[in-house]
């Protein structure tokens, strides 16, 4: 079952052609990665998918339902989960606060709730926050709950923003260089996090990385972008191998 | 050299060991202990405080802990250390010391209802001791009030300011809203006056009816930010803060020119609504209610959209919602305040509400602390009180107090209290188990 689709998507920043008809069909429960060189398009593809551009042309699908040109926040409270490049967390809240905060759109008691703390209120907060200690436990920082989440490890800080993704309850994740600026041991930590929550939860996960190896273990399918044009799709050896591949990324062989 | 800074640090570390122990016993007190003790203290002062002022050598009881007196005459410095020794500390320190098992006993007992209950009777104590400090003069309860105010507009000004991040300027334009909204409705039904006529309604509906208009004044406030809301999902920094800032001028001139509230002449004859207790109401209400919403995720979403609205957007916050709830709720409650400003002063002006208010409930905020409620109350009532006790130095006051300000922020960037909203139930828990300390006082066989 298609769980994430995009059909010819095309996107300009004014009069550069950022992404030129991409397609993407992401199965339930798969692993899709995403690669190409730097500024390829592949971040804007997130961005397209997760609504933070609006396509100029085309249209993107999550399970089934339309959801080009929403606004972003209805895209991410229908189960689209994504984590940024660059960390984006909220840096005054605490760890804890973050992952409940994911769950805005499920809330149910409203301002009154809110303002008069009903006891509606705190039965869903106290919900809310077993919930949120279970998915910290699922990415390995419970421990770190109440801290402000500018005090930890770098580390550590990707996998509240991962945890934070996951309270969603998103039918994808999408992750964008989850091990960007990792040393090996926490890079090797970060794989084994995204393979057990892959593992416990059943999403479909789409990647974008840069590095080749947590690309060949991970996924199980991976496609290749150039100057927002797809160049290859296939499994992992495939794609190694494949000619316009290398030459996107090695450059193309001089012959003399 | 080196000896010297080593027994120096260690008489340091004696002197502060030496705190911690004379405070040990005072850490077990409940708030309820405290609350007692200040009741005991204000007592004291309405039956003794003459004599023990006159026996002193003062003229009267000071009024605001004889900071005016001091201005004035330093010598009568150790007379007012004296007094407030013996009128205010010993007894509040001794009667909190004393009552300390019993208020602990009461306190876990309290916890068995709801918290509800134990938080009324706190209120009400508190009331109780700012009932009877402020009945000894009027100044007081001049003072009392216009600070209990002040909390409102200042809590409510951080709402937008500290946990939502934008810069608002038109905090003064949604006060003035509110106090001409409802001074207009008051001033109307109840006033026999020559610019309205005689008073439509019968004066003794004027208390039941004073709320009512004081929350019209409050929606006409948050209707009037509207004006600023909608700017405020395209802009954020420096441009809302000028859009705000117009929107206060805007207000102001609306004022100066409609001539049927009385333009820049103001408007007067206010009646005589806004006493202690419905100040005091107002203000726990507010304080209650802004807990309340900021510590709920829902709003946790204004922090969110202050530390990142794209990450708050992608967690599916809807930020223009809550930029909308913040702006109304925050002009709601300033409009309120504005509404009982006017009624204590009973007397507003367009030019009330003008770039001196907002610098000053800018500074109650950011002096207090952002992102904090607590923070908020401190602010509101120590500048208040500052202002008050350093009249007597006029315009040198408006020296020192900048000064202080500006090495508030020199020192605390953020503010003195600053990301501390404040749990209830912790605050009235009582501080040791009863059955505890039982154990403790008697020796262990």
């Amino acid at each position: 079952m298609t769980v994430l689709r995009a059909d010819k998507v095309t996107h300009f920043f004014g009069g550069l052609r950022a992404v030129h008809s991409y397609n993407l069909t992401v199965e339930a429960g798969q692993i899709f990665g995403l690669i190409g060189p730097n500024g390829a398009g592949k971040t804007t593809v997130f961005n397209l998918i997760t609504g933070r551009y609006k396509p100029t042309e085309g249209e993107v699908y999550l399970d089934g339902t339309r959801i080009t040109g929403l606004p972003a926040y209805r895209i991410a409270a229908q189960g689209l989960g994504r984590t940024f490049q660059n960390l984006r967390l909220w840096r005054h809240m605490s760890v804890i606060e973050h992952v409940k905060l994911a769950h805005y759109s499920k809330l149910s008691y409203g301002l009154t709730g809110a303002f008069f703390g009903t006891s509606k209120r705190n039965r869903q907060e106290a919900e809310l926050e077993s919930k949120a200690l279970d998915l910290l436990e699922l990415t390995g920082v419970r421990h770190y709950a109440d801290h402000i989440v500018t005090n930890l490890p770098y580390g550590a800080q990707r996998r509240v923003e991962l945890a934070r993704a996951l309270a969603l309850e998103p039918k994808v994740l999408l992750l964008d260089e989850p091990t960007a600026g990792m040393n090996p041991e926490e890079l090797v930590q970060m794989m084994e996090i995204i393979r057990h929550v892959h593992q416990e939860l059943g999403l479909a996960i789409f990647l974008i990385e840069h590095r080749m190896k947590v690309v060949m273990d991970l996924c199980e399918i991976v496609q290749t972008l150039n100057f927002g044009e797809v160049i290859a799709e296939g499994t992992p050896a495939q794609i190694r191998s494949d000619p316009r591949v290398i030459e996107a990324y090695l450059g193309q062989e001089v012959v003399t | 050299m080196e000896v010297r800074t080593e027994r120096m640090t260690a008489r340091g570390q004696g002197l502060r060991q030496a705190l911690a122990r004379a405070w040990a016993p005072f850490a077990r007190v409940p708030l309820l202990g405290w609350l007692l003790g200040a009741l005991l203290a204000v007592f004291i002062e309405q039956f003794l405080g003459t004599p023990i002022a006159r026996g002193l050598g003062m003229p009267k009881i000071p009024a605001l802990f004889g900071f005016d007196l001091v201005l004035q005459d330093l010598l009568l410095l150790p007379s007012i250390v004296a007094y407030a020794l013996v009128v205010y500390v010993l007894p509040t320190i001794l009667a909190a010391r004393l009552l300390s098992t019993a208020a602990n006993r009461a306190a876990s007992r309290l916890l068995k209802y709801p918290l509800v209950l134990s938080a009324l009777l706190h209120i009400g104590l508190l009331y109780a001791v700012l009932h009877v400090w402020t009945g000894l003069s009027d100044y007081r309860l001049l003072v009392v009030r216009l600070s209990l105010i002040a909390v409102i507009a200042t809590l409510s000004l951080n709402v937008v300011n500290g946990y939502m991040g934008e810069f608002s300027c038109s905090h003064p334009g949604f006060m003035s809203l509110g106090a001409y909204t409802a001074s207009v409705t008051t001033v109307l039904l109840f006033v026999s006056d020559n610019r309205f006529g005689p008073a439509i309604l019968p004066e003794a509906l004027g208390p039941l009816v004073f709320p009512l208009s004081l929350i019209l004044g409050g929606v006409v406030a948050s209707l009037g930010a509207l004006l600023v809301a909608i700017p405020s999902f395209r802009t954020r920094g420096d441009y809302l803060a000028i859009i705000s800032l117009a929107f206060m001028f805007i207000v102001k001139s609306l004022f100066e020119n409609l001539e049927v509230v009385g333009g820049a002449r103001g408007l007067g004859d206010q009646p005589n609504y806004a006493g202690l207790p419905t100040v005091f109401i107002w203000t726990a209400l507010c304080i209650w209610i802004v807990n309340n919403f900021v510590r709920s995720t829902m709003g946790k979403a204004l922090n969110a959209v202050r530390d990142g609205e794209l990450a708050a957007e992608a967690m599916s916050v809807d930020t223009r919602r809550t930029k909308f709830v913040a702006f109304l709720f925050a002009a709601f409650w300033a409009g309120i305040s504005g509404g009982l400003f006017a009624h204590v002063i009973r007397y507003i002006n367009p030019d009330t509400f003008g770039v001196r208010k907002l610098a000053e409930v800018l500074a109650m905020v950011y002096l207090g602390g952002l992102n904090s409620v607590t923070g908020s109350i401190l602010g509101a009532v120590g500048l208040n009180l500052l202002s008050e006790a350093l009249r007597p130095l006029e315009i040198l006051k408006w020296i020192i107090i900048p000064i202080m300000l500006i090495l508030v922020m020199v020192f605390r960037p953020t503010g003195l209290l600053a990301f501390r909203d404040f749990d209830p139930a912790k605050l009235l828990r009582p501080m040791q188990d009863p059955s505890k300390e039982m154990s403790d006082d008697r020796p262990a066989r």
